[in-house]
Formats: C-alpha cells, structure tokens, sequence
C-alpha cells in the first residue's frame, strides 16, 4: 500500500512497532469493525479505533444522547443532547480522522436484523447494556463466525473476553442463559464509574487491534476480570463447553432468539 | 571517514530522505524495505545527523544488515541496507 504524506506522519507511533510496520497500519486501514452501542463502553471503542485507523467503523444505536450520558460516553458532547447516538458518534470519530468512514446503523437489534448488519464486518465488538442483545449478538457472532470482543460493566467493576467461533469458547459456555428478569441491574439502576466504562472499552478495542494484526495472546478462552477500587486485574481461564447449545459439537440452538426484554426501564 | 567505495554494492533502490528528521528517517526508511524482497539492498540519503545512527541501530534492531555508512559531503550521508529479515506473515 502506498500511504499519503498525511498517513505516514500520522501513523508513524504505529509504523515504528516492529509488530506493525506499514503492513499492520495497512491491515487497520483496511479492517471493517462493527460496535454493538455507541454508549459507555461503544464510546472508547470507537474512538481509539479511529485514531488507530481502521478504515470502516460500524455503529450500531437506535438511542439518542441524554445529558446522563456525558459523564462517560465520551464519543457524545452537550451539544449534541438529543442528537442520535449512531449520528453524534460519526461525527466524532470522523473528526478525528478522516481515513476513518463510520457507518451508521440506526436500529435495535434482534434476530430480524442482526445478520444482515454484521455479515459484512470483519470483528464485532459488544457494548450493550442489556442481555437480550448480549446473547443475540453472540449467537450471530457464532454463527456466522465473527470474531466477537464481548464486556460488560457494572458499578466499580469490569469483564472482557475475546470470542473466537470455532477457536475458542463463546459467550454461553461461560454464561449458558440469560439471567433472571430483574436480577442484574442495569447501570441505570445501580450506578457506574464513569472511568470504569473508559478502561474497559479501550481493552476492547485493544483486543480489537491484536486480532487485526494477529499480534499478541488474545482473551480467547479466557475472561479478564478488573476491579477499579482495588486496582486488580484478573484473568480466568473459561473452558469450551463440548455441549455448548450454540457453538459445541451437537448445538441445540440453530436459530437466533430474541429474549423477552426484562425491564420496564429500558427504552 | 575515509574514502569509500560504494561500487562494490549492488543497489536495487534509493530513497532520498534529505529534509527528513527523526522518526519520520526510520518510518520512510523501513517503509521502503517493507516492500523490497529479502537479499536487496536499500540505500537511504540523508543530511540529518542523527539518523546516521538512529536509523541503522533500528534497522538491525528489526534484523536488517547495515552493510555501510559513507559521508559523501558534509552534511550528506549514505546508508546501505540489506534485507535480512521479513516479518512473519500471520
């Protein structure tokens, strides 16, 4: 690839890694990545993806931007209150680098949508806030054998890890079904650190990056667990389940559910 | 620094990085050999100081041969690189 001058300066931090050089910057350029929520978590995903480069950026948010929002989802800004979250974002990433298009998805997802949305990415990265999705996204992701960087937030704490179908194991083996209605609250209910969403979302996009380049060890069968008040990271290893319902070797699971959705606070 | 004979090298490209400070001396330069086959022979001019040294220690630091450094003026200065190494393709 022939980079511009513009690319080349800026780029040059990545270029000068022996582990990229210009034919890793090429392969960010020319990677296709889809977030699943432009909120908390979607927020430094896709900006630090952005300023790495990687030349498509899907965002995929029906929601628009609450003043409640702006204590964390830093894609988003106050004069952007009331815009659509998939739009404000474009706006923001785009600003920052104009290598990057982001394409805007402006729907919630369900089992009527999600396959067509994702097909055409390369990796999917989930920030939803609610199970129904979480479950949906990895399901596809399975299916269609996306590589899926999966966390979650709640509070002071953390989770990441990194789906490879086939590879490794998937969302389910570690979590087999969704949870009770009414069991886990949403941020909304129980309150998040702001930074928390911060530190989290930029781990994924890391992890998005090493799977680009093919760099590193990814979370791949393995869940890294942070705690912000006591500062310490955690990696647990998380076994294939043979017998996983979607992705073992006799799946139960063949078709895309959609789980009722749980709370009456949700949108 | 002598006389040197540059003769004896077989170059099969040349880039002219006159003008160029650090990083950007390293970044063209390993640009350039990322595209050159492994055995060719990369010669890199500058009029930088600094990357007289900065960008053969990073060359061989990423595997490549530095096969010599002449100053043909006095602020000129040739490298001569060998590709040694590829990086491994995922």
């Amino acid at each position: 690839m022939d980079f511009t001058e513009d690319q080349i300066l800026r780029y040059s931090r990545h270029i000068l890694l022996p582990e990229v050089g210009g034919d890793g910057q090429e392969k960010i350029l020319n990677a296709k990545v889809v977030l699943v929520g432009a909120g908390g978590l979607g927020s430094p995903v896709g900006y630090y993806l952005a300023a790495a480069g990687v030349g498509t950026i899907g965002v995929i948010d029906n929601d628009r931007v609450e003043i409640s929002n702006l204590q964390r989802q830093i894609a988003h800004n106050t004069s952007r209150i009331g815009m659509l979250k998939a739009d404000s974002a474009k706006e923001t990433y785009e600003t920052l680098n104009h290598d990057v298009k982001v394409v805007t998805h402006k729907e919630r997802l369900s089992s009527k949508n999600i396959m067509d949305i994702i097909k055409d990415y390369d990796i999917v990265v989930d920030g939803s806030d609610n199970f129904p999705t979480r479950y949906l996204v990895n399901d596809a992701c399975v299916m269609l054998k996306k590589t899926l960087i999966s966390a979650a937030v709640f509070r002071f704490e953390g989770q990441l890890m990194s789906i490879y179908p086939g590879e490794g194991p998937c969302y389910r083996c570690l979590f087999e079904v969704p949870p009770p209605a009414g069991m886990v609250p949403s941020c909304q209910e129980a309150g998040i650190l702001g930074v928390v969403t911060g530190v989290v979302g930029t781990l994924q996009a890391t992890e998005v990056i090493k799977a680009i380049l093919g760099i590193g060890q990814p979370l791949k069968g393995k869940l890294l667990l942070w705690n912000a008040l006591d500062m310490n990271f955690r990696t647990v290893k998380v076994p294939w389940n043979k017998e996983c319902p979607v992705c073992g070797e006799h799946p139960t699971i063949k078709e895309l559910i959609d789980y009722e959705h749980f709370c009456s606070m949700s949108h | 620094m002598g006389v040197t004979m540059a003769d004896d090298i077989k170059v099969d490209k040349t880039i002219d990085l006159k003008g160029q400070v650090c990083p950007y001396t390293f970044v063209r330069s390993k640009l350039a050999i990322e595209k050159m086959n492994l055995g060719e022979v990369l010669e890199i001019i500058f009029d930088h100081k600094p990357a007289t040294e900065n960008v053969p220690r990073s060359m061989e630091n990423e595997g490549q041969k530095v096969l010599k450094i002449d100053q043909t003026g006095e602020k000129e200065w040739h490298v001569f690189v060998r590709k040694d190494k590829e990086k491994a393709k995922k």
